[in-house]
């Protein structure tokens, strides 16, 4: 039987955390991710767990650290938000290009500036292109679920890249809510025990990790960690099948509400597709054959699968939750875009870019965007390039 | 089976290296002679020499053998060319010659 209770997001995910109970975690606080470290430490301080935590004096540190650890052969995770994240990033670039399966909670939260420590994509998109897996959670149940699966995912022999378990900084990191967790022992056969292959402190074999490429094999060894990538859907999909088994709750690529006969699509990630949801449930009501596409996987980017789930919308809003500066509208709308445009999507695009730094959105905003997904079908014009929701102007 | 460091080169494809190129082997850097990326060559006049050794602690790559108290020719498998041998030399004896 399940176990029933209520917990914010960093709750659950540290729940997971003490269940599967990883040999090392190096970490150091930042806000909204500050309470997973603390956590974990509480569980360690109390027997629960005997991971090894190594209180770093950065996230550079830190995530250098969990190489290291990784590398030695050790289940490794850590966890961090925004500015974190971005301290990390040489050093995310050599966990996946060393192929090391770590696993990071990340609490999602504006990058500064203006210095701003609520909920934005920013810091993830920002690392979009380090190698990592990433994906999303709606709420706090997802985010539990996506860190139970995560090793899996990492670890599998055709993967064997570190993943981002991302989830909306104080939105879900800090509502409560009803959650289902599974048993321990459950948790603990699912996942499995961590025996890696190669690993430094194995005395049986000499092992070199990181060796300097020159231009006659750094390319190929790119195309091998690419591969690995696209590998990493289909890997995806079979966790989630067994997670299925044991949990009862079904994940994909994607989450198609309402989507099969929608004319109106969204597109978003995030905590923000349960307020679209409620509004399709009243535009339905009324007639407006409204829908959501929610991305959970963004790294891969499962552009196909992503496209042919949007065939038959007449207009598709794609809202992002970080700026790019691109000029051309948000990280999510630049690559679905591309995707749809090689799979010869007929539907009329329009990008939205909406709660930066922890902006609110409400279910009349939403009902605003259906409301110009309408307009913009019947004109058969998109108009505006990408706009910002909500904004004052 | 991972291939062995001296068996991977430039006709290795993608999907025959290992998974972050990690290496499996000690020692493998015997098997690499990085005097190939050497464009110019020192070249020594054994008349001009006298033997004071001056040039053998300057060379970088450890690249001047000294046998019996006396240096032997050049290691040209690990000598880049830098030529600092030559500026090193009070006695004019070494050059450098183009190409390898």
């Amino acid at each position: 039987m399940a176990i029933k209770e209520r917990m914010s997001g960093n709750e659950a995910i540290a729940y997971a955390m003490k269940q599967i109970n990883p040999d090392v975690m190096p970490a150091f606080p930042i806000t909204p991710s500050t309470e997973l470290p603390q956590m974990v430490s509480n569980y360690i301080a109390n027997g629960q767990m005997d991971t090894e935590f190594i209180p770093v004096e950065s996230e550079h540190s830190a995530m250098s650290a969990a190489i290291g650890a990784s590398s030695a052969g050790a289940r490794t995770m850590t966890a961090t938000s925004s500015a974190g994240l971005a301290f990390m990033w040489e050093v995310l670039y050599v966990a996946a290009s060393n192929r090391l399966p770590i696993a990071m909670a990340l609490v999602n939260r504006a990058l500064s500036g203006p210095i701003n420590i609520n909920c934005e994509h920013s810091d993830s998109m920002g690392a979009r292109d380090s190698g990592w897996l990433q994906i999303y959670a709606e709420n706090n149940q997802e985010a539990y679920d996506n860190f139970v699966q995560a090793y899996r995912i990492a670890e599998h022999a055709d993967v064997k890249l570190p993943i981002m378990i991302c989830q909306d900084g104080f939105i879900i990191s800090h509502g409560v809510q009803n959650i289902e967790l599974l048993e321990d022992d459950k948790v603990k056969a699912f996942v499995g025990e961590y025996n890696p292959e190669h690993f430094l402190l194995n005395e049986k074999e000499v092992c070199s990790v990181g060796p300097y490429a020159i231009t006659n094999y750094g390319m190929e060894a790119k195309k091998a960690q690419a591969h690995a990538m696209d590998n990493a859907k289909q890997v995806i999909l079979d966790v989630a099948a067994e997670y299925e088994k044991i949990s009862g709750r079904k994940y994909g690529l994607y989450e198609g509400y309402r989507l099969e006969d929608a004319d109106y699509v969204i597109v978003a990630i995030g905590s923000v597709c349960g307020t679209i949801k409620d509004t399709i449930d009243e535009l339905r009501d009324n007639g407006v054959k409204a829908g959501l596409m929610k991305v959970r996987v963004f790294r891969p980017f499962p552009g196909e699968e992503f496209a042919k789930a949007l065939k038959n919308a007449k207009s598709v809003a794609i809202m992002d939750r970080a700026e790019s500066y691109s000029s051309q509208g948000g990280p999510l709308g630049s690559e679905l875009m591309a995707a749809m445009y090689r799979a010869k999507t007929k539907a009329e695009t329009v990008n939205i870019v909406y709660g930066l730094c922890g902006r609110d959105v409400s279910v009349n905003d939403i009902k605003n965007v259906y409301t110009q997904l309408e307009d913009v079908a019947a004109k058969g014009a998109a108009g505006r390039e990408y706009q910002y929701l909500g904004l004052r102007d | 089976m991972a291939l062995k460091a001296k068996d991977i080169n430039v006709e290795t494809r993608w999907q025959d290296l290992t998974e972050g190129l990690q290496i499996f082997e000690p020692g493998t850097s015997k098997d690499f002679n990085t005097g190939d990326w050497r464009t110019q060559t020192p070249v020594l006049d054994t008349e001009k020499c006298t033997q004071c050794l001056r040039c053998v602690p300057y060379c970088p790559d450890s690249s001047i053998p000294v046998v019996d108290g006396k240096r032997a020719d050049f290691d040209l498998d690990h000598c880049k060319g830098c030529g600092i041998c030559v500026a090193a030399c009070p006695f004019d004896a070494i050059t450098m010659k183009e190409g390898k």
